[in-house]
């Protein structure tokens, strides 16, 4: 299938530029003005600004275990139609993907769907914090990315352990960054909103603990930490203090918590329960602030589907997690204001040298994400149509799940297209 | 006025408006005069008898009218309050009523009660009164008196004593009181 | 705002006027409560569901005969004890019991928030909170200064809707025990607040709650210097069943820095006003030797509770929404 993509503006890594981008094979092999082909389809991209597909690095597909909830294949539609090339699989799926026969099955799995599905691999087994798993045999499948997340690695032993291994093999350790004692079953953040709700907190402070202990442990061995859904304005501050240091730390916000704050749980409504929870507005405009300025790696939408009756319990006795994939670009592109660069860079570039997913360093097997729009690169591309007006609705999304804290609100920004390895997937919002 | 009911209305926005006044104060109490007369004649004296004012208009008549009986009758009649809110067979067909007090504390076995009430309509208001006398105790026989018969009954009830008669349209309002009755009408402010 | 016709699900952010309007109906339903004929049929052919996830048998009780002496059908579930599987999702509950026609369900759960998520899933259906983990009680809010009102008019000679909320301004109520844990604290301080009291709270640093700001409380610096300027003090029960002993090193400690002593009972004036909403930790909150004060007014709490309880579900269910 040839692609020939007109009338769009292609961001690049520096200013954005008006050209038509034509896709053969695979691959892209013209990038310019007025082009034209004979056998080629023709994409409109009129109005739409072109740039690498976006990449998510944060993505729970529920499948082993839970797939009442999600699986590869329909979490692989979500993300296409969230404008995806590539995601990265959570490993807190039952059981755990600690081991090389799980990982291999989801691969296997992943190759299926038109995207690609890379896998983050645990850091322990069975995420209990306690002995390593296989990170090396695990890395030699294109592993490239460890957590345990779902928690973090509560002891620091192990976690010093698992940062010496890690180190060598050109590993990155990926931390959900919450002490489980100090956060003690909390269930929204504590401050006087939750006093006055009856509601048990989850105080910053045990998830800037564990920010603070992994920095001092990346410190003490040389190794490097991406730090998952940062959440308050004192984590982010650490870490850009760690990284001025010259520490190889990179960190990820996920929508929510630069949209949302902790008001959202005065409903007592359990759409609006994750974990790290929905903090103050001044955390929230410091993460939503710093998304345009490169503190921010990656914007990831720790997409954490539940199946519908999970949802309609109690507060304190429902799941943790939100749905994303589909809405994380107009949130994104709305918080940055009219900032192409920026999008692409914490959607596609940002994350794709995060999760070690572009040409020059993806596993064999896995195409390359996030690079620049020029003659030679993978046609991994999305159109993005910044005008686009539309609102959030739980009853027309691709995820089997419908958990959105987004229903009925309103979105500026959306995919138009996806094309990936030069195949077109999505298009005008629908799977191809 | 009636001034706890038009509290209400007015919380509604809703305003008596008089249209003429059908009594002065005289004729009303010359009314109650001869009431208590009757009442004293139909029951041949005043040995256990108990007036029941039904809350909150009936109140202040009833008080006038125990008094009068005392002082004609030279022997001292009770007199106490009954609040018919939670019987009224409207309930969750309009707003509800404030609720008042009901003053009742003997035992009306063997007693005979004269309700009295400010203006007999529908008839619903004594229906409401009678069931909950009912669950009060039971009385040896309930008599009625109003000081205005307006008409337009919808249930089978009879006044035994009335102040005056007064046919009215139904859209029309009455308000009596000591101090007078008045025709009007009531609406939206 | 106002209870006509409205779901009851929480104090915070009522209005006196809304308190004063159940407390003077109550009234009426204490003389109702004093005959021989305790029943009217205010709320005849209506049906409430009481749905207790959490076991209670006293509010249950209180809950159930006010609403059989308001003429109605009630059906009871309590929860707790049936095949209800944990994990069976709220909502399914709720809709399971509303298939029998429901017009109000008086529910109590273990998780705060219940029941304002359960009236979103039947919004036909007026809800009443009987408690909802460790955020509001309303009823024991209002029952609580239903009675405090009820005694001090008592003690003036005056009937108490004569009142208004004249005897809360400038009463002072102190608040002591597991308040971080207790939503008939959170329920207790709306209601004063709103009524004109001033409320000071007495507890160990870890049974506060993480945050006070925003309530209109100030905390005592001194426990027995506080029990002597108090008009009313509530104690709160330690809610040892979620696990609140752990925040104090033992009980033993808690009752020689927090509990009524025997001691501490002679800073008391004899008029002040000792509260508990029950069931009493004897020998923890309130010394085993002290549990019979003369100040103690529990038992007309709990009479109360039936009145106050009847008012709070005519006002709520009796009214039909469309004219609120």
């Amino acid at each position: 299938m040839n692609l020939l993509i007109r009338g769009g503006t292609v961001i690049g890594p520096e200013a954005p530029f008006r050209a038509d981008v034509l896709i053969e094979s695979g691959v892209i092999t013209a990038v310019g003005e007025r082009l034209e082909s004979a056998n080629a389809t023709v994409v409109d991209a009129t109005g739409c600004w072109v740039g690498p597909a976006f990449v998510d690095i944060h993505t729970h597909l529920r499948e082993p275990g839970r797939e009442a909830a999600e699986t590869i294949e329909s979490g692989a539609r979500a993300a296409a139609i969230g404008g995806f090339s590539a995601v990265v699989a959570m490993p807190n799926t039952e059981p755990a993907l600690d081991n090389v026969p799980l990982v291999s099955y989801v691969l296997a799995q992943g190759a299926k769907t038109p995207i690609d599905v890379a896998v983050a691999g645990a850091i322990t087994i069975g995420r209990k914090g306690e002995s390593l798993a296989p990170l090396a045999d695990l890395a030699a499948l294109g592993v490239r990315l460890f957590t345990d997340d779902g928690t973090g690695v509560q002891n620091p032993l192990v976690m010093r352990r698992a940062l010496e291994y890690a180190a060598p093999l050109g590993l990155r350790l990926a931390q959900h960054c919450e002490d489980e004692a100090l956060a003690n079953g909390g269930v929204m953040n504590e401050g006087p909103l939750s006093a006055r709700l009856g509601l048990a907190g989850r105080p910053a402070a045990a998830e800037e603990i564990m920010v603070q202990r992994d920095i001092a442990l990346v410190r003490l061995t040389g190794g490097r930490v991406h730090f998952l859904h940062l959440s308050t304005a004192n984590s982010l501050a650490m870490v850009l203090a760690a990284r001025a240091e010259g520490l190889d730390v990179t960190c990820e916000v996920a929508p929510h918590h630069f949209t949302l704050t902790e008001e959202a749980c005065s409903s007592f409504d359990p759409q609006f329960k994750v974990h790290p929870p929905l903090r103050t507005e001044t955390d929230r405009a410091a993460l939503q602030a710093a998304l345009a300025t490169g503190a921010i790696d990656a914007v990831a939408t720790d997409h954490a589907p539940h199946a519908p009756e999970l949802k309609d319990m109690a507060f304190d006795e429902a799941p943790a997690g939100m749905l994303g994939l589909e809405h994380v670009a107009a949130l994104t592109h709305e918080a940055l204001g009219d900032n192409p660069v920026a999008l692409f860079n914490v959607l596609s570039r940002g994350p794709a040298r995060v999760a070690q997913l572009r040409a020059a360093d993806a596993p064999v097997g896995l195409s390359g994400h996030g690079g620049v729009i020029m003659v030679g690169e993978d046609a991994n591309l999305v159109i993005f149509d910044p005008t686009a007006t539309w609102t959030g609705d739980r009853t027309a999304l691709h995820s089997k799940a419908s958990n959105t804290p987004y229903d009925g609100r309103a979105l500026t920004g959306r995919v138009r297209s996806t094309i990936v390895k030069g195949r077109l997937i999505v298009h005008e919002g629908a799977l191809q | 006025m009636n001034e706890d009911e038009n509290r209400q209305d007015r919380q509604r926005g809703l305003a008596f408006v008089v249209k003429s006044q059908l009594l002065t104060a005289d004729d009303v109490s010359r009314a109650m005069k001869r009431m208590a007369h009757e009442v004293i004649e139909r029951n041949q004296g005043l040995d256990n008898v108990t007036v029941v004012g039904i809350q909150r208009g009936g109140l202040a008549i009833a008080e006038q009218l125990a008094s009068l009986l005392s002082t004609i009758g030279q022997t001292s009649v009770p007199v106490a309050g009954l609040d018919v809110t939670f019987y009224r067979d409207d309930i969750g067909d309009q707003p509800l009523k404030d609720a008042s007090s009901t003053t009742l504390r003997d035992e009306l076995t063997n007693r005979t009660i004269v309700l009295v009430d400010d203006v007999l309509f529908t008839g619903r208001t004594i229906r409401a009164a009678l069931a909950a006398l009912a669950d009060w105790g039971r009385p040896t026989a309930v008599q009625l008196a109003v000081l205005v018969d307006r008409g337009h009954r919808e249930l089978p009830i009879r006044p035994d004593f009335v102040g005056k008669n007064l046919p009215t349209s139904r859209s029309e309002s009455v308000r009596a009181t000591l101090e007078g009755v008045w025709l009007g009408t009531v609406g939206a402010q | 705002m106002s209870f006509r016709g409205a779901n009851v699900l929480t104090l915070q952010g009522v209005t006196r006027e809304a308190i004063l309007d159940v407390l003077d109906t109550a009234e009426s339903f204490v003389e109702v409560n004093q005959r021989t004929v305790k029943k009217v049929p205010a709320l005849k052919g209506r049906v409430v569901a009481s749905l207790f996830f959490e076991e209670s048998t006293r509010t249950r009780l209180s809950f159930e005969t006010a609403a059989k002496r308001l003429g109605a059908d009630v059906v009871s579930l309590a929860v707790a004890s049936s095949s209800v599987k944990k994990g069976e999702s709220l909502r399914d509950t709720i809709t399971t019991i509303d298939a029998l026609g429901l017009d109000a369900v008086v529910l109590r759960h273990r998780s705060s928030g219940a029941a304002l998520q359960v009236s979103r899933y039947v919004p036909h259906v007026r809800v009443i909170n009987a408690g909802d983990g460790q955020h509001q009680h309303p009823t024991q809010g209002l029952l609580d200064v239903f009675t405090v009102r009820q005694l001090l008019a008592e003690r003036r000679g005056v009937l108490p809707s004569e009142t208004g909320s004249q005897l809360f301004e400038g009463l002072k109520v102190l608040i002591v025990g597991d308040i971080r844990h207790s939503r008939v604290a959170r329920s207790d301080i709306a209601a004063y607040h709103a009524l004109g009291a001033e409320v000071r709270v007495a507890a160990p640093g870890t049974l506060l709650p993480n945050s006070l700001e925003g309530w209109p409380v100030t905390v005592a610096p001194d426990f027995e210097e506080a029990l002597a300027w108090a008009d009313v003090v509530a104690l709160l029960r330690l809610q040892q069943e979620r696990g609140s002993g752990s925040y104090v090193p033992s009980l033993g400690e808690f009752t020689n820095t927090f509990g009524l002593t025997s001691r501490r009972v002679g800073l008391l004036r004899p008029d002040t006003i000792v509260m508990h909403p029950g069931p009493m930790n004897r020998g923890v909150e309130i010394d085993s030797d002290v549990a019979d004060l003369p100040q103690s007014v529990i038992s007309r709490q709990v009479a109360n509770g039936v009145p106050v309880r009847m008012a709070v579900l005519y006002l709520s269910v009796a009214e039909k929404k469309e004219w609120s």
